[in-house]
């Protein structure tokens, strides 16, 4: 890594912000997401692949549970292992909410995620003064205890009372999807766009007022208190967005598959949500989409080559392991990073050669 | 003016102030002593890290003690800190700009005002680079540009010359005495370069485990036998 110079004096002093080095970057970045967009988006459709579409778009669900974990984990410096049980509760407010009312499908996901929202942030009200270890065990604690909950009251299934459950029926517990995206290419698009408009909110959020107060808070309460931080203010505010997106991904799994199951949310899960996040990356915003993949795809993957998925559990841990050793900042800046070191290779090695083939 | 009457810090049996009353007039002030006298934890109540046991500390009419500590910041108290704190994930510009943002200071004058404070700091960077990339002078530029930007009443910095060469130091002595007539704040400055505090401070207070042992014009302090037997104690050369 070579560091820019910082005080040669042939810079002037006040140059444009941001830093020319910047907007090309900027630039590059944008279409390195464009294209990835227009992959997601009509590439793979176009496979008309429904297994693998199925995988994908539960991907991009899990990815904004990622991109959540990660603006906690990486912006922020909360740790948190409550994420999935989250989602199980985005799961079944959305599903209570499209049972009892007539309510479009947007907007139940959008009311969804302000529900979850208000909850996640009262959960994590007494956490506020707790950090580190003791924050992540009270979380997963919370975990467990809707997991046991969730065994209790099942999913909504169009029952009645407040829990909306009849054991009477065997009609799953889904979600009915909009008019305008009922099979499952369309759907798969509007969760792709969701999950797209998910990391805008998150770029704009990082960029503005509270990111800044963020990475304050993340290096140092003091030094962010001494700044004039309302440090218990912009945690509250961040758990608030994370536990938004993490409903708002909640609803958007309620109408994705054959409905959702007790099953789907075991506590580990939250566990390994947090392994994917970091072999994925908690300061690229690339290291959700990773997360993501490799917490469905991945799993997809050994299943159709035919391999137990216990071996998961196990490339998790050596990824982990691997990521923390050799890239803190995890695969989505190490893979871009060494493929440049070894294009950068192969490329002093061919120039070698053909310098020694010239005077030759 | 900062007034401190009988202010006493106890941390269990550790007293590190004990019945201090002190006055700093405006200007630069300094603030000596030897290790362990009690400095930093006085910073520490001023900027609100630390409730003390008892006493008061008055700011320009203003019950400092009275304030949550993120409101002391927006009514124009700044620090630094021992250990240089400016933000490495964010860029110059932004770590300046944050400070002004969350104490008030207006939008349509965030970018002037920063670039300002930058300028006033001598800090010749690109205002887009990351603070990371940055080597330990200037990030403590940036930690001292963050105290200074917008509107500061009482600007406290704790050791900004810890680490630097004797030259550097020269020039952060020029920065800091230029800071109270450009921003009309009131520096306390705590440093173990005594050259830097002669150079700057018209008044100094000396602390020694705790207690006021000295006060007055700098020149006097420094020649202030209780004060040379505070620091020979530590073998700390005047």
């Amino acid at each position: 890594m070579g560091a820019p110079p910082s005080s040669d004096g042939s810079r002037a002093p006040a140059r444009p912000l941001p830093g020319a080095g910047v907007e090309r970057r900027t630039v590059a970045e944008g279409a390195g997401v464009a294209v990835f967009l227009a992959l997601a988006l009509f590439g793979v459709p176009a496979l008309r692949n429904g297994y693998w579409e199925l995988v994908l778009q539960t991907s991009a669900i899990y990815t904004i549970v990622a991109l959540s974990l990660a603006l906690l984990l990486g912006r922020v410096g909360m740790i948190s292992l409550g994420q999935v049980a989250l989602l199980a509760i985005g799961g079944w407010i959305a599903l209570r909410l499209g049972f009892a009312t007539t309510m479009p499908f947007l907007v139940v996901v959008f009311v969804t995620g302000l529900i979850t929202g208000v909850l996640g942030t009262l959960i994590g009200l007494p956490a506020l003064r707790l950090s580190g270890l003791h924050l992540a065990l009270i979380t997963l604690m919370f975990a467990a205890a809707i997991t046991l909950l969730l065994e209790a009251t099942q999913f909504p299934n169009g029952g009645g009372g407040f829990l909306g459950h009849s054991v009477l029926t065997t009609a799953p517990s889904v979600l009915h999807r909009p008019g305008f995206a009922s099979d499952d290419a369309a759907y798969y698009r509007l969760v792709v766009v969701a999950t797209g408009l998910m990391f805008l909110l998150v770029v704009a959020h990082v960029r503005s007022r509270a990111g800044r107060a963020w990475a304050a808070i993340r290096q140092s309460e003091a030094a962010a208190l001494a700044a004039g931080v309302n440090v218990t203010l912009y945690k509250l505010w961040a758990l608030a967005l994370a536990s938004f997106m993490t409903g708002v991904a909640g609803g958007l799994l309620a109408a994705s598959g054959g409905g959702l199951t007790v099953y789907q949310f075991p506590t580990q899960n939250s566990i390994i949500l947090l392994a994917v996040v970091l072999m994925g990356g908690i300061f690229s915003l690339w290291g959700p989409v990773v997360a993501g993949l490799l917490f469905e795809a991945l799993p997809a993957l050994l299943r159709t080559w035919g391999l137990p998925a216990d071996l998961l559990t196990i490339l998790f841990g050596l990824g982990v392991l691997q990521v923390q050793l050799t890239a803190a900042a995890g695969l989505a800046s190490q893979v871009p990073r060494d493929l440049a070191r070894l294009a950068r290779l192969l490329g002093g090695a061919m120039g070698r050669r053909r310098g020694q083939e010239l005077p030759g | 003016m900062i007034e401190i009457s009988d202010l006493t810090v106890r941390f269990g049996g550790v007293t590190p102030i004990d019945g201090v009353s002190l006055r700093f007039p405006g200007g630069t002030c300094g603030l000596i002593g030897p290790n362990g006298a009690g400095k930093t934890t006085l910073f520490n109540v001023l900027s609100g890290f630390v409730s003390p046991t008892s006493g008061s500390v008055r700011a320009f009419g203003d019950d400092l003690l009275a304030m949550p500590h993120y409101r002391r910041a927006r009514w124009g108290l700044r620090r630094t800190f021992q250990t240089e704190q400016a933000i490495e994930a964010l860029s110059v510009f932004d770590n300046v700009a944050m400070v002004h943002e969350h104490t008030g200071g207006r939008r349509s004058r965030r970018r002037r005002e920063v670039l300002d404070a930058i300028g006033l700091v001598g800090l010749e960077v690109d205002p887009g680079e990351l603070v990371g990339t940055l080597g330990a002078r200037e990030r403590r530029l940036v930690e001292i540009a963050r105290a200074v930007v917008g509107e500061p009443r009482v600007v406290l910095l704790d050791e900004p010359a810890a680490g630097l060469p004797e030259e550097e130091t020269e020039h952060l002595g020029r920065m800091i005495r230029r800071i109270p007539g450009e921003r009309g704040a009131l520096v306390v400055l705590v440093d173990h370069d005594m050259s830097l505090v002669s150079a700057c401070c018209e008044i100094t207070a000396v602390l020694d485990f705790g207690h006021l042992i000295a006060s007055g014009p700098t020149p006097e302090v420094l020649r202030d036998e209780r004060v040379r037997r505070a620091y020979l104690g530590t073998e700390e050369e005047l």
